[in-house]
């Protein structure tokens, strides 16, 4: 039985990998957190790429040193765990053999998958991963010389957030919740108290709580004894919306923020008691622009899947476009050619606005987005350039 | 003073909820001294079964609570009969790989049907209570005092009923029971039934309580209930819910005196003091061997 399987299997096998090698197409892979914590965040990525993909391959693909080369995705499902990102980019470059891999986008996922892309060495590029040490060695703090991102850091953002707070809504006392167990809240937790206080605002509260965590009860008791006026959340959007109901049902009457962790429809859809009215976060990208790229992209991305698409989606879209640059700009599909093309990129103007990498920087300089949230929908309040 | 009647008003939601899960832990140790790993899970599944009548067939809450119990309840018994029983000679390591297999494929299952976290609809009227500053909601009162109606009526059917006496009897000695005429097999059955009803009308009153529910929230919160469980000690009912609202009011009390960052080490090194100074859980005895 074996015998028999053997032979045809062998056959396939050399006919399969004979036809991958004639077509020439250009292995991009996706490591995605489709299933897990925050689902709707890797079926954002994953859309918009794949959005990207049909997009070119329409019309036969990149121009790559002379041949038209078509795209093609391979995706893996980092589950939002951090050894299962690692996991699935290892799988990605040494064994499916991928030009350049887009994603992690959570923090806690990118930084592991960052440490194997760059033991590996093949581009890694995370739209959305805002810790500034995804990018960074951990050691030296300088960059990984094969880890870039799409989108602006923690470091940039939250201070544009916590000004908007202080010097628009004038706000002085600030009260902070926040997961201690991810990565993302608790550094823009730290981020928003340093920006906040030397603001000129006073931090009266800061409590924490741990990944799947659904009863903040004590911790909110706590904040509406120092009577803060605005509390910030820099919570996933699964998390979001039950501590804003909490919040109000204890009686806290402080304005939330949130950051870009909040900005997927999703995190609506789960707020229908409209716990969240009134409230603001910092955010890439804003569906209510009026530049015509801007809304073709959202047009089309509605007629596919329909839905909005959030941030993730156009900084997926925008990372898939920079890098097709630099495949262009390599002319040929080899990894090193396209690192050293990535490496020597500058500007770059996307969908989320003007992408400029200065003096060897591997994060971008974009300006921040500020929404409201108000039934059940996102509005455009002002853009905060760093 | 308000704050700390607040911070009370939390500890005994949060409690509640403990001690119902917690019981389930502890009614299938009682005649089986096995640990039913997928309590969690069966949890978990009662949210999910509270949402679908919910958001399909709107019935009242009632309703939704007696089909919710009668749903998992079954479940329970099933997992009972087609995973446990046929392993029951077997050693014990066998059943706790076994029943951690049933909770992944339940988990596992409902993440297939849903990935994203779900909002339940409100089922209950929600007003608030302001008495002297302090805030209490209609649903805090609900499912407090369902949780207590839940746990007062197990207690009447382990102790008055003819099959709480033979569940008494059968954890006593499991190798007698049958001896004298007594269904031991259906006995087990009901158990486990009992058990799961409580664990899913828990994850009904849990999934009001916390309006957001995923296939994975029944991890955190089974391990949580199964530490009440030990605490109290496991196999005594009435340790379960001592433990539970221990549990509760500890995660509680902790956050209000402490930086909330210290929560889980201070909830939990207390917790296994109570452990140093009563290995058996608070009202445990420890098994008296037989000569």
């Amino acid at each position: 039985m074996k015998k028999n399987l053997l032979l045809p299997l062998l056959v396939l096998s050399l006919l399969f990998s004979a036809c991958s090698s004639n077509k020439k197409v250009l292995k991009i892979g996706i490591n995605a957190e489709l299933t897990g914590e925050v689902p709707a965040v890797g079926a954002s990525c994953v859309n918009a790429a794949k959005l990207f993909v049909e997009r070119i391959n329409q019309q036969g693909g990149l121009d790559v040193g002379g041949v038209k080369m078509p795209i093609s995705l391979i995706v893996g499902d980092n589950g939002a765990k951090p050894d299962q990102a690692a996991a699935v980019a290892q799988r990605l470059i040494s064994q499916q053999n991928i030009l350049a891999m887009i994603g992690p986008n959570i923090s806690s996922c990118a930084i592991p998958a960052a440490e194997i892309a760059e033991s590996l060495n093949c581009l890694m590029f995370s739209p959305w991963s805002t810790n500034p040490n995804t990018t960074l060695h951990s050691k030296t703090g300088t960059f990984k010389k094969n880890v870039f991102r799409g989108c602006f850091t923690d470091a940039v953002e939250i201070p544009a957030l916590a000004q908007f707070a202080t010097r628009q809504l004038h706000l002085k006392k600030a009260a902070v919740l926040y997961d201690t167990s991810s990565e993302y809240p608790t550094s823009a937790a730290h981020y928003f108290q340093n920006a906040f206080t030397s603001e000129g605002g006073k931090i009266v509260n800061s409590e924490t709580y741990t990944t799947g965590d659904r009863d903040f009860s004590a911790q909110l008791t706590k904040i509406k004894a120092t009577n803060p006026d605005v509390l910030f959340l820099p919570a996933y959007y699964n998390d979001a919306p039950l501590i804003a109901e909490q919040a109000r049902r204890l009686g806290i009457t402080a304005i939330f923020l949130g950051g870009n962790s909040w900005s997927t429809p999703e995190m609506l859809k789960l707020d229908s008691g409209h716990y969240l009215n009134g409230s603001f976060l910092s955010n890439h990208f804003s569906t209510q622009s009026n530049a015509p790229q801007v809304k073709s992209f959202i047009a089309e991305y509605q007629a596919k899947f329909g839905q909005l698409p959030d941030d993730i989606a156009a900084l997926t879209y925008d990372t898939m476009g920079i890098l097709s640059e630099a495949i262009v700009k390599a002319g040929k599909p080899d990894r090193t050619a396209i690192h050293d093309s990535m490496a020597k990129a500058e500007h770059f103007s996307g969908i989320t606005g003007n992408f400029i990498y200065k003096n060897g920087s591997h994060d971008p300089m974009k300006s921040i987005v500020i929404l409201s949230v108000k039934d059940g929908a996102f509005g455009y309040v002002t853009t905060v350039e760093p | 003073m308000n704050y700390f009647a607040q911070q009370t008003i939390n500890a005994l939601q949060l409690g509640s909820i403990y001690a119902l899960i917690a019981l389930g832990y502890s009614l299938v140790y009682g005649v089986l001294t096995m640990i039913n790993f997928a309590h969690g899970d069966l949890f978990m599944l009662g949210a999910f079964v509270a949402l679908i009548l919910e958001s399909v067939v709107r019935v009242p809450f009632w309703i939704a609570l007696i089909v919710t119990m009668a749903v998992i309840g079954l479940l329970g018994a099933l997992i009972e009969r087609f995973a446990y029983r046929p392993i029951r000679k077997a050693p014990r390591v066998s059943a706790i790989i076994t029943a951690l297999g049933c909770g992944l494929i339940i988990e596992n299952v409902t993440l297939g049907f849903s990935p994203y976290p779900r909002h339940m609809p409100t089922l209950l009227v929600n007003t608030s209570y302001y008495i002297g500053g302090v805030t209490i909601s209609s649903l805090q009162l609900t499912i407090i005092s369902i949780s207590i109606l839940l746990m007062v009526m197990l207690d009447l059917i382990i102790r008055r009923t003819r099959f709480g006496i033979a569940m008494r009897a059968l954890s006593f000695d499991r190798a007698m029971v049958p001896l004298l005429g007594i269904p031991a097999n259906r006995i087990i059955s009901l158990t486990f039934a009992l058990g799961a009803a409580l664990g899913g009308s828990a994850g009904l009153l849990y999934a009001l309580a916390y309006p957001v529910i995923s296939s994975s929230m029944g991890i955190l919160i089974g391990w949580k209930a199964f530490v009440a469980a030990v605490i109290g000690g496991i196999g005594n009912m009435r340790g379960a819910v001592l433990g539970g609202y221990i549990l509760g009011a500890t995660e509680i009390i902790s956050v209000t005196l402490l930086p909330s960052t210290y929560r889980d080490l201070i909830a939990y090194s207390l917790l296994l003091l109570i452990l140093i100074i009563k290995p058996y859980g608070i009202l445990g005895t420890p098994p008296v061997q037989k000569v």
